[in-house]
């Protein structure tokens, strides 16, 4: 065998320039044998569309090619409402997103440093990002319903109100009696004044057989007393309607309503519950006019929710379920770069008797830089070609109000749109956006190596 | 020369031979009994179509079985590609290589393609189809003055369910006028529940109740014509039909949620809200289809939970039986027997009955007996299709679909805005006018 091997030597030095050529073409084959398959699938599914877009950027709308239209599909681009508020949500998102999710992450990789329980907080952090983003956005949906009933945000927004003002017992009811009024403030007032040994009649409709109490029984009109006001609260409906500000038979009386009762300067002289018949009276009343009514307590909504899905709230809700997606992300990176830092550094910094926060912000953040501008850098591409949260999270209605380019584009060129023209310009242009920031991190790769 | 006559003959005999077995087989089948196989004619089919396996891939597989029972030498590959159909269909057609067939539910892009010359008539089934169908079908799939497509599936839309409970409580009755309807709404919400629940989250929904009401008022020879374009938006007609939807969409108490609820709620929440128990509210402007999503999402049972009524006639309307429908229209990319065997089938009552029984179809063919509907309401709300003088489809499907099928785009964004703000009709006129305009003129 080393016999062999030595044979085998002096050719090799001698062989040299005869096949040298064969040698390094062989190389070179050996080498594009090995590169074919993925310079291959980069021709076919990189740059080819990649070229076509561009190419196809410049033509009509419809057919594999179209008719030449110049730039015209750009100028559309910055002239369609629709597609301006997509760039300025862009310009939004950019603004916010990368700056916010670098800025969580420092703080919790920070903090994260100092506490026992560091992996589960870092878990729980990190776990967002182990959902797909479509799920996240479906899930945030549900989280931001405006009916409390349904979305867990306004659901606590309700517990909190709950408390600080609370729900009437009668919420959407509303005046059936013609001379009954809605004030300003809420409150239900006659308008006709009642004086003693009247009748007040406090019809009111809008009220599900469900909103009416139990011991509810048939509503009575009561006889007339001298000296006292009487009345009725009761529900003024009947299958098919009835006749309103009329007590009729198979309308229920209203218990446990307040009623109040003011003199002709406003002032509250006496109030009264409603029985279960949905009758009250007033006794002992001086001669003089008086109108009953019952107060806004009595009709105060409960807590409506935050419209967070409507077109002013949508871009900002979106932004919180991104950046709760992307904040475990930032923290890891961040937490590595942190995790490597010399820690003489620091100690010296703090002999020299520098306080937390000088440490912080004179020696950790500037060491941890270079981290922190790839996640900057990251965020701004992932930013800009945001996508799949729009999508799923934003209701139809206001897609508009928060729609992005991505999400343009494939309105544009596909779902329905069908304008093949003007979604490549948009997928040109988000290119275009794209690229500066991509060989910003390019360069910093070769740099780092 | 002796042998060229037999081998002459024998083609002959093969030919009559075929011709009695593909004549026997539409004559016998339909009175059920045994149907007469058909060897002579041999090939395979491809089939785009939007039903996957939880939307009716199922019931549709089981019609090309009952075909491929006929014609034992002739295969069927369907494929389900789903709600994405048009644009991979579009790309296919771009691309050179469509499907041998395929199912278009967008009158307008059949249109798209007619125009361009990529489908092949099928006159061939003309008559198969004028055997079975009433005329208006015949003309649901004329495009350009040829018959491109056969209406295999349709979906009643003019339809309103309301939840009966709600209905009862309030003592009401199905309303049969617009009228009436408005007067019911107000002893509704008076009775507790409000009246509508609107999804206006899906733009759809809210163009469907604009395209009832326009159909209700002006019948469908002027529908049609708006459909085409060829009345603008800005029309007088057009104010008239969305003063009177404004008074649906703008009795914001009467609206569960009220406005901004209604433009976050969806088909399915549209339905879930107002089948719930207690209801939430009392009624859904929608196509027969929503009985299916009651079904699997609530718990409210025909007849005495959920219950259907049509569209009120508004008065002076010209034809109060016109329908709206949406559907599922065929057409063919290439042409050959085995092609035309397969339209010829599904046109003929036996391939529609097979899926009909199975509910969650409607059909325009009269020889398919209401008896073989699988409940009362599903019945009830297919008749009209077939008594029906008139059938008109869904305008936003016949429209480009960058005006009248892009999410919150076009029609469906426009009439989102109006949503939000009833009041403004005349702006709405001339925005839907602008956006039809453009959408039109990319069309040519």
């Amino acid at each position: 065998m080393s016999a062999g091997g030595i044979t085998a030597e002096p050719p090799v030095t001698a062989a040299p320039p005869p096949s040298a050529e064969p040698g390094r073409l062989g190389r070179y084959l050996t080498g594009a044998f090995f590169l074919a398959p993925a310079l291959l699938m980069l021709g076919v599914w990189m740059v080819y569309p990649a070229v076509y877009t561009i190419v196809r950027s410049f033509f009509g709308q419809q057919g594999f090619i179209g008719t030449w239209v110049g730039i015209d599909n750009y100028k559309h681009l910055f002239t369609t409402s629709t597609l301006t508020t997509a760039i300025k949500n862009n310009a939004i998102w950019v603004a916010v997103v990368p700056a916010l999710v670098t800025a969580i992450g420092l703080v919790f990789a920070v903090l994260t440093e100092r506490v026992s329980w560091a992996v589960a907080f870092k878990t729980a952090v990190f776990l967002p990002m182990a959902i797909s983003a479509f799920a996240t956005g479906v899930t945030w949906r549900l989280m931001y319903q405006q009916d409390p009933g349904q979305g867990a945000i306004n659901a606590l927004g309700k517990t909190i109100s709950g408390v600080i003002s609370p729900a009437g017992v009668l919420p959407s009811a509303s005046p059936s009696t013609p001379s009954l009024q809605t004030t300003p403030g809420g409150a239900m007032v006659l308008k006709t004044p009642t004086h003693p040994g009247g009748v007040a009649l406090l019809g009111l409709t809008a009220i599900s057989p469900e909103q009416v109490p139990k011991s509810a029984v048939q509503a009575v009109t009561p006889p007339t007393k001298p000296g006292e006001i009487v009345g009725t609260v009761w529900r003024d409906f009947k299958p098919g309607g009835g006749k309103p500000g009329v007590v009729e038979k198979g309308e229920l009386g209203l218990p446990g309503v307040t009623v109040v009762l003011r003199d002709s300067a406003g002032k509250v002289v006496q109030s009264a519950k409603s029985k279960a018949d949905g009758s009250f009276d007033f006794t002992k009343l001086q001669p003089g006019t008086y109108k009953a009514g019952i107060g806004a307590q009595t009709f105060a909504k409960p807590f409506g929710g935050y419209s967070w899905l409507g077109p002013s709230l949508i871009t900002p809700s979106l932004l919180i379920a991104y950046i709760w997606i992307w904040a475990g992300f930032a923290m890891v990176v961040i937490g590595a770069g942190l995790s490597a830092m010399p820690r003489d550094v620091l100690e010296a910094a703090r002999t020299d008797g520098g306080s937390e926060w000088q440490v912080f912000r004179r020696v950790t953040v500037p060491l941890l830089a270079p981290v922190l501008s790839v996640v900057f850098v990251t965020m701004i591409i992932n930013v800009l070609k945001v996508f799949d949260i729009v999508y799923a999270l934003a209701p139809e209605s206001t897609q508009q109000n928060a729609n992005v380019l991505a999400l343009a584009m494939y309105y544009t060129a596909f779902s329905g749109g069908g304008n093949f023209g003007v979604g490549s310009a948009i997928a040109v242009f988000l290119f275009l956006l794209v690229v500066p920031v991509l060989l910003l991190n390019i360069r910093r790769f070769k740099r780092e190596v | 020369m002796k042998r060229h006559w037999v081998v002459a003959v024998a083609v002959v005999v093969v030919l009559a031979v075929a011709a009695a077995a593909a004549y026997g087989s539409t004559s016998t089948t339909s009175k059920g009994s045994k149907a007469q196989v058909n060897t002579a004619v041999s090939g395979s089919i491809s089939f785009d179509g939007i039903w996957t396996a939880s939307s009716g891939q199922k019931q549709f597989q089981d019609v090309i079985n009952a075909f491929e029972k006929l014609y034992p030498k002739v295969h069927v590959n369907y494929k389900p590609v789903g709600n994405n159909l048009p644009t991979v269909l579009a790309t296919a057609v771009a691309g050179g290589h469509p499907p041998d067939m395929a199912d278009i539910a967008q009158p307008g892009t059949i249109k798209q393609f007619a125009t361009e010359g990529k489908l092949k008539p099928i006159a061939y089934a003309s008559s198969t189809i004028g055997k079975y169908f009433a005329p208006a079908w015949k003309q649901l799939g004329t495009f350009n003055g040829k018959l491109y497509a056969l209406v295999f599936k349709a979906a009643n839309k003019s339809v309103v369910w309301y939840n009966v409970p709600a209905f009862k409580n309030a003592g009401v009755t199905p309303p049969k006028t617009f009228s009436k309807l408005l007067a019911d709404a107000k002893t509704i919400k008076a009775s507790g529940t409000p009246a509508y629940s609107i999804g206006g989250a899906d733009g759809w929904t809210l163009t469907d109740m604009f395209e009832n009401i326009y159909l209700r008022t002006f019948g469908a020879a002027k529908y049609d014509a708006l459909s085409a374009h060829k009345i603008k938006w800005t029309d007088s007609s057009v104010t008239t039909a969305l003063k009177a939807m404004a008074k649906i969409i703008g009795d914001t108490p009467n609206i569960y949620g009220g406005t901004s609820g209604a433009l976050q709620y969806g088909f399915n929440d549209s339905v879930t809200n107002a089948f719930s128990s207690p209801a939430k509210a009392a009624m859904v402007f929608e196509a027969d289809f929503v009985g299916g999503v009651i079904t699997s999402s609530t718990k409210a049972k025909p007849k005495t939970g959920f219950n259907t009524f049509t569209w009120p006639s508004i008065t002076p309307g010209p034809d109060a039986s016109a329908v709206e429908i949406a559907g599922d229209l065929f057409v063919t990319f290439r042409d050959n027997p085995a092609i035309e065997a397969f339209v010829k089938y599904l046109a003929t009552p036996q391939a529609a009955e097979v899926w009909a029984k199975q509910g969650g179809f409607g059909t325009g063919n009269h020889n398919v007996p209401a008896s073989i509907y699988p409940d009362a309401i599903t019945r009830a709300t297919e008749a009209p299709i077939l008594t029906a003088k008139s059938v008109v489809f869904d305008m936003s499907d016949n429209q480009p679909p960058s005006f009248g099928a892009t999410t919150g785009q076009g029609e469906w964004g426009l009439f989102q805005q109006f949503l939000k703000n009833p009041k403004n009709i005349k702006g709405l006129q001339s925005s839907l006018e602008k956006a039809a305009a453009a959408a039109y003129k990319k069309g040519k």
